[in-house]
């Protein structure tokens, strides 16, 4: 492993894309919340729904900013660090990202305008009605990307021309097989984490006895959700599990650390994989579940990595454990739904001290369980970026140096660093000083607020 | 399939570039002149692109996938090249007016950078830069060329003009006034960019030269900088008077001057001086996948567009709000 252009190329993109999921991850979510509470505030005119529409919307305000500021830079770098990649796939993806930015980005941007400055200057049916636009727009994006990224796991609906890809089919194209679950598993994943994270603040806020009623309701909103996707999400997974093992039976293998093609196969709950000698030390092993998890039989055969050539295989250990780590916390979740949803049909969900304690500690684990799961998706893939047809080392723009990607990296790894701690604290103010009382019906007969964000900021600074 | 997609891919490009110039060109100087108001005003100034900037800015991303879905080629060689984009990657940084809190100036210095880069980008561009066969060769540190950093200058005096006459449009009494000599001043500073840009170019570069001063490019050249020099004058006549909308008109006039310049010294190169527009762009049914949505998508996005324009129309008041 040395630092040349490849493998610096690789992880610049890995550092940029994980702080970039993590915010997809919430404002997807997030954007649907709020033109939820955003209908509930215009169908019913309860203050409440406006105080807590409030107090998110301008949490999401700042995360969608660093949302597009991680962003942007994203596709760039297909020219800069992946050109031959780019070079070559160009013809089948990049129509789908443009459809992304024309679809989505115009649409969430210019709403968000309305949406978070608009209030007092459109009519109430106008303001909801950009919610929905803003939460859409996510959902677009969302289609689009994953549908880029699918197809660079399951390629279909293209000829392969002197190396270089070209469309025949777009259905078959943007509808590829690894898709419809992908897109599904990925939402799912998206409400689930801002569910955590909006009753994590909710049982923080109420543990301080801050807007009560206010707090009660998003917690209660979040466990109503969770209890029916955790189960689902949990399905999901399966099913997508099956459709990796049908299409990406390498990358399988690499997550359950399975060297031998084994039948039936056991379930290794931990060990610890050596590629260099190709076996799982130390296992710990539930002997057949792995066969009926994968073919839904008693002793079905599942391939090992040795069925592959040494040069591709994909490294074990990072999908092995972060496998296990978004798994294991799927059923931590499930834990805490059930655990919330039997607390509140008893009638003591508020006086559950160690519950409400317990969420704040609960909200970041959606973001972690999403960072496992991609790690197993794009890492499982490897050697290559576009599965059986195209090698990681044969993306990377060819004129690129280490040292050009050492410099780049350590500038990107500075200004996240500062960037990310910055918005993260920023937000955490926001969620301190807690949703607000605000007169509703107070109107501005012209002009703009003095300070768009004085509301949002009057905590964080001195003023 | 028969049918030649390039030009109106091209035509749409172009469109969506200059609609980026223009109008992320006025909030990043609007960013700059942030820099250089009365203390006092800095909040007026702020507020006058907090709700559109992120639209304004979104053009530039679909400026990029559109290249990249239009002419690939292109786009790798131009992205390799705007290495220097790390800049602009910082520009969306601190340019967030969310976290403007923290670092009150960082509106000014992101702004100042992101402009700086794209013009450097530009310069660079325009004298053209080393490609083998599919591949750039050159290195990341090409565009430190005297000439790519003076359209960085001129672009930063550029991007300022328009942001004055958009506070001029935005404001009223001290600060509007202050921004009618911010104008005046860049336009200066402008108008003296164009002319040694003009000078420069074809001085440095023989190709350019040639299409300038032969017969019939230069029927097609000539009206350009007569038209240039006719709506400078008009704009210093609007930035001296009491016209609102004018300097703005005016400053959206010299820029798509400068843009036909540029555009017919280079045309049909995309790289320049190796590629074509046609040896460029990807196949016919990538082009015409992605031209029937755009063809759908981007009236709907210019009627919503000009909606939330319409929503924050009028002059921004420093009272009225939240209190
Ligand atoms: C809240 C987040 C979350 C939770 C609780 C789960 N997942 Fe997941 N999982 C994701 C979030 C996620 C993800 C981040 O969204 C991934 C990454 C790539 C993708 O398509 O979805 C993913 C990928 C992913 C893959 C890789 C598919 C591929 O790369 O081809 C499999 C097999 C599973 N998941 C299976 C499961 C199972 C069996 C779960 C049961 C507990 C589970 N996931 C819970
Ligand atoms: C948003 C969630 C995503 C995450 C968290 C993610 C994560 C990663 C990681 C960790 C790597 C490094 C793999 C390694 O070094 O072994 C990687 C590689 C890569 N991913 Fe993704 N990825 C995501 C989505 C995408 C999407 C949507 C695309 C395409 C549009 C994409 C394209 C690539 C490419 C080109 C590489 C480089 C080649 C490689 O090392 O595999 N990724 N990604
Ligand atoms: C699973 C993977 C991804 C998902 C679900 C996703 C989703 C989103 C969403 C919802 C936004 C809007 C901003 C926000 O709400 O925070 C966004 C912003 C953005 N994303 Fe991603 N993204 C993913 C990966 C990528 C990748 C791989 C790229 C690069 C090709 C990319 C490029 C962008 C750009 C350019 C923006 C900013 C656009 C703007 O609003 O101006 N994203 N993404």
């Amino acid at each position: 492993m040395t630092l040349d252009a490849v493998f610096l190329s690789r992880l610049q993109w890995a550092w940029v894309i994980v702080w970039h999921i993590l915010l997809p991850a919430f404002t997807v979510g997030l954007a649907s919340y709020i033109a939820v509470l955003e209908g509930l505030y215009f169908f019913t005119g309860r203050e409440m729904w406006f105080r807590i529409s409030g107090f998110w919307t301008k949490i999401f305000a700042v995360s969608f900013g660093m949302g597009v500021v991680s962003g942007i830079i994203m596709p760039f770098q297909f020219g800069t660090n992946w050109s031959r990649f780019t070079d070559a796939t160009a013809d089948v993806l990049s129509p789908m990202m443009a459809y992304e930015g024309l679809m989505a980005f115009f649409l969430e941007s210019t709403f968000l305008g309305v949406l978070l400055f608009g209030r007092r200057l459109v009519p109430a049916w106008a303001h909801f009605f950009a919610g929905l636009m803003v939460a859409f727009g996510t959902l677009l994006s969302s289609f689009w990307i994953l549908s880029t990224n699918s197809w660079m796991q399951t390629p279909a609906g293209y000829k392969l021309v002197d190396g270089r890809f070209e469309p025949v089919d777009w259905l078959a194209i943007v509808f590829n097989p690894s898709f419809p679950y992908r897109l599904l598993h990925n939402v799912t994943a998206f409400y689930i984490t801002t569910a955590f994270v909006v009753m994590g603040v909710g049982a923080w806020l109420l543990r301080r006895d801050r807007a009560v009623e206010d707090s009660r309701m998003m917690i209660r909103m979040a466990l109503n959700l969770l209890i029916i996707l955790i189960p689902l999400q949990i399905v999901i997974g399966d099913l997508h599990g099956l459709n990796t093992l049908e299409h990406q039976p390498a990358k399988i293998a690499a997550m359950e650390g399975l060297y031998d093609t084994a039948q039936p196969m056991p379930l290794t709950l931990f060990g610890i994989p050596d590629d260099e000698a190709a076996t799982m030390r130390y296992p710990i092993e539930i002997p057949n579940l792995g066969s009926l998890i994968l073919t839904h039989s008693w002793d079905g055969a599942v391939k090992g990595l040795k069925e592959w050539p040494a040069n591709e295989r994909a490294p074990v250990a990072l999908p092995f454990f972060s496998f296990r780590i978004m798994v294991g916390i799927g059923f931590v979740m499930l834990f805490i739904a059930v655990a919330g949803q039997i607390l509140q049909l008893r009638g003591r969900l508020w006086d559950s001290i160690w519950f409400l304690r317990l969420c704040p500690w609960a909200a970041p684990l959606g973001f972690i369980a999403v960072i496992a799961g991609w790690v197993v998706t794009e890492v499982g893939r490897q050697p290559w970026t576009v599965y059986g047809l195209m090698r990681t080392a044969d993306s990377v723009s060819p004129s690129l140096t280490g040292a050009d990607v050492a410099l780049s990296l350590a500038f990107y790894i500075v200004v996240y660093l500062i960037m990310f701690p910055t918005g993260i604290a920023f937000m955490a103010g926001l969620v301190r000083r807690g949703p607000q009382p605000q007169a509703a019906s107070e109107r501005v007969e012209s002009g703009l607020p003095s300070g768009p964000f004085k509301g949002a900021t009057r905590t964080a600074s001195d003023s | 399939m028969a049918l030649d997609l390039v030009p109106v891919w091209t035509t749409l490009l172009a469109l969506a570039v200059f609609h980026y110039v223009v109008f992320d060109g006025f909030d990043l100087g609007v960013g700059i002149l942030h820099g250089f108001v009365p203390e006092n005003a800095r909040a007026i100034v702020m507020n006058s692109v907090a709700p559109i900037w992120n639209g304004n800015a979104t053009w530039l991303v679909f400026g990029g996938l559109g290249l990249l879905a239009a002419f690939p080629l292109a786009f790798v060689l131009i992205m390799l090249l705007a290495l220097v984009f790390r800049g602009v990657a910082f520009e969306f940084r601190f340019r967030n007016p969310e976290l403007r809190r923290f670092c009150v100036r960082a509106f000014f210095y992101g702004s100042a950078i992101a402009t700086f880069a794209q013009g450097v980008v530009l310069g660079t561009f325009i004298q053209g830069f080393k490609v083998d066969g599919r591949h750039f060769t050159g290195t990341s540190f090409d565009w430190v060329t005297p000439f790519a950093l003076l359209t960085g200058i001129a672009l930063m005096f550029g991007y300022s003009l328009l942001g004055a006459s958009w506070l001029i449009l935005k404001t009223e009494g001290d600060l509007q006034r202050w921004a009618r000599r911010a104008g005046r001043v860049c336009l200066i500073a402008v108008l003296v960019a164009i002319v040694a840009v003009s000078i420069w170019t074809p001085i440095s570069n023989a190709e350019i030269a040639r299409r300038w001063f032969t017969w019939p490019d230069i029927a097609f050249l000539a009206p350009v900088p007569i038209i240039t020099a006719l709506i400078a004058a008009g704009e210093w006549y609007a930035l001296t008077r009491q016209q609102e909308l004018t300097p703005f008109l005016g400053a959206v006039g010299l820029f798509s001057m400068s843009f036909i310049g540029i555009a017919i010294s280079l045309w049909p190169m995309i790289v320049p001086f190796h590629y074509t527009l046609w040896q460029a762009a990807s196949s016919a049914s990538t082009q015409a996948f992605l031209l029937i949505g755009t063809l759908f998508l981007l009236p709907v996005i210019l009627m919503y567009t000009a909606w939330s324009y319409w929503v924050f129309r009028g002059k921004v008041h420093g009272e009225v709000g939240y209190h």
